[in-house]
């Protein structure tokens, strides 16, 4: 599509099993390129009902439109349902970039859409700059497991680019004082025969006590070394409970029955970015990095002092956890009672 | 009728070499081999092959068939989905058709698709464990106006023309209905894929292999554009020094972490 201009972020809501708190983080990255693009940003929201002042709120974090896209169709989530009427938009607001979460929603639709646009998506990005020269979208983002990183570009000519960010590696966008833009109500046709596949139930994990894992500021996690379930459940769910966080696993703690897989955090587990991160018996493998190497303090307990999971550490004790963790907790506990 | 089940199939490095052997050429853009380490069939679609198989063990009279685009040693991969109980295999090999980029890699997939046809559903891994994209199973299915089913444990033909999938979710597992033809693809929570016997592994080497190339396939170099441009690879910078708590007991270690979180204000 020719003389392509804007970036257009996809928001999510809750109301139909959207990521909270995605919308304002692609915001913040949008706001970012744009003070090197000199593009006006916009919003599209999808949903059975969007409450105006939900919509008007996003203004003042930097967008010039929101296009709140309402259909009963759109209450809940379904990839053609939602592929369908993003292409549809993004045909019709014609943007140079499109950012997408790399949530449920952004692996379905981000892929779809680009291939019916016959444009180029990168995939749960890290980072987004612009080229100083051709002035197109970079687009940063791990392969390899996380062993080495990649920079793409979208082919030459091809509009929309189209990037897919990772939750929690972008700063969210901040309120700006006086800035104006309006809420687009735009008439959508959806024939509900669009949908070609249907979800018939959903069983919801047991939901882990205390804190969820996405959200926990402190993370315990217990990797194979751990040896047991019985050991994970003292130690590591112990652990978080002690340190009001939440429990984390490695792949193989998993695997192995040690922990439930809900908790398994990684490449194919789920991404998070806590304040503090402790590592105990793993041994940091580039899959596991990749789920939790934002995080902002990460700590390792391993008794190998080679293991992997050191060198992203920012304090670790070389030793046996079994030895390592009681006195640590006890002390945890002893500091907490105390208060700051 | 008999199913017809096609399972995608990518040869990558070994995903679990460890990281001080991993390398990578800047220039070319490519990962060098790490000596000693042979490649792989990417694990997901692994588990993909698992599955269609376990279809096939709940009805025998089911056609699994191995598609893989790839360079010299692929055969190896295609080769191991037979020795797991697949039907056939149909590689892909031209010197033209590397390094594509998922657009690229898609469209091929797709005339191969169509040679293949008539089929059921399409097995695909979630992402390659390569570049970790996630695109080509989706662009496939674009490709060929087919539903797409992603980040499955498990598919069953509930009735003729109808796939009952389980999707997992961050919280939960989500159960999907489509109509045949389908595209899927999976995830580690299929479950360990089973082992090539012996007796599958003779099997195997007896089985129907279609070789084909670029001009064979019908590969038009109009359609055949990459969308995306690979500009960087390289190896990401880390430079956390760690800080080691040394103290004369394990036990004593611990309780100085507790003492050094607090000194940084991070409990
Ligand atoms: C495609 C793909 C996707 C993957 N996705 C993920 C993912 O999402 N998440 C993930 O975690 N992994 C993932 N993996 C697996 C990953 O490669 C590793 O195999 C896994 O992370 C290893 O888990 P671990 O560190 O617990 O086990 P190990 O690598 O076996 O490490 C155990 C560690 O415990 C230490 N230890 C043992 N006993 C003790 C003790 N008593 N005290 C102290 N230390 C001890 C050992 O020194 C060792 O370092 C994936 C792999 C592939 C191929
Ligand atoms: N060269 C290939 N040959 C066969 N299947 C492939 C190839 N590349 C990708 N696929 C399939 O598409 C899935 C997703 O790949 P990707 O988008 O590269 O992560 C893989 O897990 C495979 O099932």
């Amino acid at each position: 599509m020719a003389d392509a201009t804007g970036i257009l972020v996809i928001g999510e809501r809750p109301e139909n099993g959207g990521r909270r708190g995605i919308t304002l983080e692609l915001l913040g990255a949008a706001r970012k390129l744009a003070t090197e693009t000199g593009d006006s940003i916009d919003v599209l929201l999808l949903g059975a009902a969007i409450p105006e002042p939900e919509a008007n709120g996003l203004i003042e974090y930097g967008a010039a439109r929101i296009h709140a896209l309402e259909h009963p169709l759109l209450g809940e989530y379904n990839p053609d349902i939602f592929t369908t009427t993003v292409t549809e938009a993004v045909r019709r607001i014609n943007p140079s970039i499109v950012l997408f979460g790399r949530t449920e929603m952004g692996q379905d639709v981000a892929p779809a859409m680009a291939f019916r646009l016959k444009t180029g998506v990168a995939m749960d990005c890290l980072d987004l700059t612009v080229d100083p020269a051709s002035k197109r979208l970079v687009m940063v983002r791990p392969v390899y497991g996380g062993n080495a990183r990649a920079n793409y570009m979208v082919a030459q000519g091809r509009f929309p680019q189209v990037a897919s960010v990772r939750p929690k590696t972008q700063d969210p966008a901040e309120p700006v004082a006086g800035h104006s833009g309006e809420v687009i109500r735009p008439q959508l046709d959806l024939d509900a025969s669009v949908a070609r596949t249907r979800q018939v139930s959903y069983q919801a994990w047991e939901a882990a006590e205390g804190v969820s894992l996405a959200s926990a500021e402190i993370v315990v996690s217990g990797g194979r070394g751990i040896g047991s379930a019985e050991a994970y459940k003292e130690v590591i769910d112990g652990g978080a409970a002690i340190l009001g966080g939440a429990s984390g696993a490695s792949k193989a703690a998993c695997d192995a029955g040690f922990a439930p897989p809900g908790n398994q955090v990684g490449l194919t587990g789920q991404r998070v970015s806590p304040k503090l991160y402790i590592a105990v018996a793993m041994s940091g493998a580039s899959q596991h990095l990749a789920g939790m190497g934002t995080a902002k303090n990460i700590v390792a307990i391993n008794r190998d002092p080679d293991a992997n999971i050191f060198k992203v550490s920012r304090f670790g004790v070389v030793g046996d956890y079994k030895q390592v963790m009681p006195a640590f907790l006890a002390k945890c506990r002893e500091l907490l009672s105390q208060g700051e | 009728m008999p199913l017809h089940l096609i399972c995608c199939v990518k040869q990558v490095p070994d995903p679990e070499t460890p990281a001080a052997s991993f390398r990578v050429d800047p220039g070319a853009k490519r990962v060098l081999p790490a000596p000693g380490i042979s490649p792989v069939i990417s694990p997901f679609d692994e588990q993909a092959v698992e599955v269609a198989l376990r279809i096939k063990d709940a009805r025998p009279d089911t056609r699994v068939t191995i598609l893989c685009v790839g360079g010299d040693t692929a055969r190896d991969v295609v080769r191991h989905g037979l020795a797991m109980g697949a039907d056939a295999g149909m590689l892909i090999k031209d010197p033209t058709l590397e390094a594509m980029d998922a657009y690229q890699t898609a469209y091929v997939l797709s005339l191969a698709v169509q040679r293949l046809a008539p089929y059921d559903a399409i097995f695909c891994g979630r992402q390659a464990a390569d570049f970790d994209q996630g695109l080509v199973g989706i662009g496939l299915a674009e490709l060929l106006g087919i539903p797409a089913l992603i980040n499955g444990q498990n598919a069953e033909f509930i009735a003729d023309g109808t796939v009952r999938f389980e999707r997992v979710f961050p919280d939960g597992i989500g159960v999907f209905e489509a109509a045949t033809p389908v595209l899927t693809t999976y995830s580690q929570e299929v479950g360990q894929p089973r082992y090539p016997n012996l007796r599958n592994i003779m099997a195997a080497s007896k089985k129907e292999l279609t070789m084909l190339d670029a001009a064979g396939l019908g590969v038009d170099p109009a359609e055949f554009a990459a969308t995306s441009d690979l500009t960087e690879l390289y190896i990401p910078q880390v430079n956390t020094e760690c800080e080691l708590i040394q103290a004369d007991s394990p036990a004593e270690a611990g309780a100085l972490l507790a003492l050094k979180l607090r000194e940084a204000k991070v409990i």
